[in-house]
């Protein structure tokens, strides 16, 4: 691949993002060939040296946050014509309740990952609550007399103390599971992006 | 190398690179091949994130009939790797001490 093939392909592999954005880039990697050459290296070394096209764009990808990506959607589209603002208006009230609905699942799902993982830890709280609080309250028992009772309530607190233990492993498990299913979602959606845009 | 220890060290590596004279985005990389690797895409990044945080500054030159953009650092970025120094004499030493126990293994 020669320098001219290579940013042609470079450009089509980052077309959604910003225009001002992927000219710089293009810019700095034609900089990074030509000194190369001037170095010594053939054309088609020096584009080599760079590595494959997909592997810059993904690596690209992976710095940018989503917003500017889709900012770069956005503002590479071409302007819709009237017939399609025309369009717009008249089937508003088809389109947008459909958004509205897909809008409100997506938020609901968030929400709902995350009111299960705060239950989780709530569950934690409570036994290690309850495991201090049992232990508290059977030395108070013991002191004033009644042992039997009181070390039945200890005997409760050690089991909810080790219940707790579990539970806390079990808790930072799901957060973190929880937190990787939404970076793995952001990507997915970051990748759909870039990939309808390119394909243009 | 753990990823978030490598990316700070990279835009100290990247400063100390640029510290004694402007340089460009090649001599950058091939300063710093011997010790650490860096691929165009990571120094992009690195460069903009430098230049948002004011500690560098690009300019634009004539080189041989094309354009070329230079780095050089600001006091901004001095003070940076003075603080890198400084802390850094700290790490040294708590590795010291961990490396002590096993008797250099």
């Amino acid at each position: 691949m020669n320098k001219k093939e290579f940013l042609s392909e470079l450009q089509k592999a980052l077309s959604g993002l910003p225009q001002d954005s992927i000219a710089d880039r293009l810019n700095f990697y034609a900089e990074m060939i030509d000194d190369r050459m001037e170095d010594g290296l053939s054309e088609a070394d020096a584009v080599r040296s760079l590595g494959t096209v997909e592997n810059i764009s993904r690596q690209v990808l992976e710095d940018l946050p989503l917003a500017s990506i889709v900012r770069g959607t956005v503002a590479g589209r071409k302007k819709p014509g009237a017939g399609t603002v025309l369009l717009l208006c008249l089937g508003a009230p088809l389109w947008l309740p459909l958004l509205i609905a897909a809008a409100a699942v997506v938020i609901s799902l968030y929400i709902s990952l995350w009111s299960i993982v705060i239950a989780l830890w709530a569950v934690f709280a409570s036994f290690a609550g309850t495991a201090f609080g049992g232990i508290a309250g059977g030395g108070v028992l013991l002191v004033l007399g009644h042992v039997p009772t009181g070390i039945a309530l200890i005997g409760a607190a050690l089991v909810c103390a080790g219940l707790s233990v579990f539970a806390f492993y079990g808790c930072k498990a799901a957060t973190r599971g929880v937190i990787r299913l939404f970076t793995l979602a952001i990507g997915a959606i970051k990748k759909r992006l870039i990939k309808r845009e390119g394909a243009k | 190398m753990d990823i978030q220890l490598k990316r700070g060290l990279l835009d100290v590596c990247v400063l100390a690179a640029i510290s004694g004279e402007d340089s460009y985005g090649y001599q950058i990389i091939k300063d710093m091949k011997p010790y650490i690797e860096l691929s165009e895409s990571t120094l992009y990044t690195i460069l903009k994130r430098l230049e948002g945080a004011n500690m560098l500054t690009v300019r634009t030159a004539e080189h041989g009939g094309r354009l070329r953009k230079y780095y050089r650092i600001t006091d901004g970025g001095h003070r940076r790797l003075a603080d890198f120094k400084e802390e850094w004499k700290e790490v040294m030493s708590i590795y010291r001490f961990v490396t002590r126990e096993d008797g250099g293994k």
